[in-house]
């Protein structure tokens, strides 16, 4: 067998304690590919792992099997009929992207967006992030293996998905937040149910923590699993809670504060290693468990500061029919994935001359054949869903 | 450091391997001649007053009317200490755009600067062209060494981003179109 | 059950036969998780504790094509995939359904325009038996689109083919 130490797991001893002597038997490497049609991958990821026994070597993925041509499509359409493609990159927190497009295209054009409908696209992303965070949560406990998390985090989710319903009539891809503010304005007791569903929520957190966060079964499979290194996640552009739970303090709701965010009070969670090294598989799950709490805290403040507004002005009068400027702009904002950035190049037109998407999950999954080197192929499995990756926004 | 600090740190190390600054807009940034690329990421990157650790984004522009391609680097710098309470912070924000001839379009991988530039350059060959050379994840093709495609298929004629791509009519028997008559996207 | 298919005339057992096969495959057809893009979102949630699946006997996602019975093709198929999609199809085994779910796999979707690499319809690739619309498709339409299905294998029979019993594609309306 070859001279390989196992770093994830330094109690399991390999050797077998001197029964078997090593290099009495030759072992041969397998390639195993994983996906793209796998349940344990959140989308059309394939990942080739390179194995010897149960040990990987090498774990390389492949994508590209969803690239649906976002790019040349942005080149092809006026921004305000583009949002509904930047929906479909994320598919998991479309406001989020939305906003991402809307700011870059404002940023572009030098457009003023009313306070009423800054405030009301920072509820509906806090929202869309505790619904991602959600999907985040169930799926990851149905890649360990345990089925009741997935239940109980849709069964929030329809309560949100609800709330956007009655706001957009979407469930999934919303196109709501548009250039120039929203496409329409609030219904009248919006402010009261979201409220509501705040104070049921609240406890919930707690409730997922008693049953999957300090689950022994779920500590032994991700603690110490996948370190990543702080260097490694700044040096691989990694962003997101994968980053805070490498012990980065980064954000770019307060380092580079737009829509109103500066006015709210939160706290960034970063990775502590309560059960395990910082940075691993338990520090980004339970990041984005402590970033639901944070949300709900930056809900609470911004409904209150959208009670004190008018209702009326939430959209801007040149959302149809803004040409953009001959210049480009770069322009990321913090998704419940990572930094979410659009490139945007106008050549004086109302369609775009380029349009660029830079997804965070592409850089995030580049990181899995750096981390899952000397690992157990069933450790593959929650490297990879605690990366949490919609591969909508890796392949555009 | 403003953009202009910058960019007069970057002229006067390179001259006129710089060959553009444009400050003004929302997006400042120089364009750097692309044999010198590699020279300059070095020093954006291990200068103490730049110090560029991150690479955010590599976008890839084509420009049939100058007959270019150009290729944007987006890059900030961030500042903290691992596993402390206190709040990183953004020191600056900087790009780079390294133009080249439509026809020939070369540039030095920056992927051993920064790792996660690996996977973007692939893209920039796969939808743009662009050879990179000394990518670490290279393919040998007809015209030589060029990084392996990642969002396409492997055998996937043509680069999609370009302004004169016609799209396909089949793939492996799989038919490009139904009920149009469409071989380029139609404004 | 392919060696009593198709050998005997229309009769009393052989419709008895009938109603108590179809009443066990309707009733618990597993679907196989191929889940692509946001379609696969709405499938979960129709999996979810609101809009239950399991209530009608489909709730055992299989992740081995050779275990299943309905492949719900949820998401955008593009022309990397499609070998993929073939594949699977093909390692299904008999009595197979498919259902393409979604814009998306219905004629292309929003992508059927500027999408270079997007195939426009899954049914180029596979034969489709129900189209469930919606981009993505509500839960509910999801759930019609399965009893759609349960009524193709309601319909179906062991006995010889008559005219007219040929399984027929049904579109859902939204």
């Amino acid at each position: 067998m070859a001279d390989i130490v196992l770093e994830s797991r330094p109690d399991i001893n390999v050797d077998g304690g001197g029964a078997i002597p090593r290099d009495s038997f030759p072992t041969e490497e397998m390639l195993i590919n994983m996906g793209p049609q796998h349940p344990a991958t959140h989308g059309v990821l394939r990942v080739m792992l390179r194995t010897d026994g149960e040990m990987v070597l090498e774990a390389v993925p492949h994508i590209g099997y969803l690239h649906r041509c976002a790019e040349k499509i942005g080149e092809s359409v006026a921004p305000f009929q583009y949002i509904p493609y930047t929906d479909r990159l994320d598919y998991v927190s479309a406001m989020n992207n939305n906003l991402a497009f809307a700011l870059a295209v404002e940023k572009l054009a030098g457009l003023e967006v009313s306070k009423r409908a800054q405030y009301i696209r920072v509820v509906m992303a806090e929202l869309n992030r505790i619904a991602s965070h959600l999907i985040s949560f169930g799926c990851y406990g149905l890649d360990i293996g345990a089925f009741t998390p997935f239940l109980y985090a849709f069964r929030e989710r329809e309560m949100i998905l609800d709330m956007f319903e009655s706001a957009c009539g979407a469930r999934l891809t919303y196109s709501y937040i548009t250039i120039g503010g929203v496409t329409e304005d609030l219904p009248e007791r919006f402010i009261d149910v979201c409220e509501e569903f705040l104070d049921y929520f609240e406890p919930k957190i707690d409730e997922y923590n008693n049953l999957l966060s300090f689950n022994h079964i779920f500590v032994k499979r991700t603690a110490n699993v996948g370190v990543i290194s702080a260097g490694d996640a700044l040096a691989w552009n990694l962003t997101g809670p994968i980053l805070r739970a490498s012990g980065v303090k980064w954000d770019l709701r307060k380092a580079q504060p737009d829509c109103s965010y500066e006015e709210f009070e939160f706290d960034i969670p970063i990775g502590e290693g309560a059960k395990g090294s910082v940075g691993d598989c338990w520090d980004r799950y339970f990041v984005r468990m402590l970033e639901m709490e944070q949300s709900v805290r930056i809900l609470r403040q911004a409904l209150a500061k959208l009670r004190g507004t008018e209702p009326g002005d939430v959209l801007h009068k040149k959302n149809r029919n803004l040409k953009l400027p001959e210049d480009d702009v770069y322009y990321e904002i913090e998704n419940p994935r990572g930094q979410l950035g659009f490139y945007i190049q106008g050549n004086g037109t109302q369609v775009p001359y380029r349009v660029k998407a830079r997804g965070p999950s592409f850089s995030n999954v580049s990181i899995v054949n750096h981390v899952c080197r000397n690992c157990l192929i069933a450790d593959v499995g929650a490297v990879v869903g605690s990366i949490d990756m919609v591969m909508g926004e890796v392949d555009r | 450091m403003t953009p202009e600090e910058i960019a007069d740190i970057l002229k006067d190390k390179f001259g006129d391997r710089v060959t553009e600054v444009n400050l003004r807009g929302a997006h400042p940034h120089v364009v750097v001649a692309a044999d010198a690329w590699h020279d300059v990421a070095e020093t954006l990157k291990t200068d103490e007053r730049l110090s560029f650790n991150v690479l955010r984004c590599l976008t890839s522009v084509d420009m049939p009317d100058d007959n270019e391609v150009l290729a944007a680097y987006d890059l900030y710098a961030c500042d903290g200490t691992p596993d402390s309470a206190e709040l990183w912070t953004k020191r600056h924000e900087f790009c780079v755009k390294v133009k080249m001839p439509r026809d020939n379009p070369h540039v030095p991988s920056v992927a051993d600067l920064w790792p996660t530039a690996d996977w973007h350059e692939r893209e920039a060959y796969d939808m743009m062209g662009i050879i990179v050379d000394g990518h670490p994840d290279y393919v040998d093709g007809p015209d030589g060494r060029h990084p392996r495609r990642i969002l396409c298929p492997d055998d996937w004629e043509g680069y999609p981003l370009r302004k004169d791509y016609v799209f396909p009519m089949s793939y492996h028997g799989i038919p490009g179109v139904t009920e149009y008559e469409q071989t380029r996207p139609m404004h | 059950m392919s060696w009593i298919e198709n050998r005997f005339e229309e009769g009393l057992i052989v419709t008895s036969l009938d109603w108590a096969i179809n009443w066990g495959r309707r009733s618990s057809i597993w679907p196989m998780t191929f889940g692509l893009a946001c379609c696969a979102i709405e499938m979960m949630a129709t999996g979810a504790g609101r809009y239950d699946f399991d209530r009608f006997g489909a709730g055992a996602f299989r992740a081995s094509p050779r275990q299943a019975d309905l492949m719900i093709v949820a998401g955008t198929v593009t022309f990397k995939m499609a070998s993929r999609v073939k594949r699977l199809y093909n390692q299904m085994p008999e009595p197979k359904f498919v259902m393409a779910m979604g814009a998306c796999t219905i004629g292309g979707g929003p992508y059927y325009k500027h999408g270079y690499h997007v195939v426009k319809g899954v049914d180029l690739i596979v034969p489709v038996d129900v189209y469930v619309p919606g981009c993505p498709p509500r839960p509910e339409t999801l759930l019609e689109g399965l009893m759609r299905i349960q009524d193709l294998i309601r319909n179906s029979t062991i006995a010889k083919n008559r005219p007219g019993t040929k399984r027929e594609t049904q579109v859902v309306s939204a």
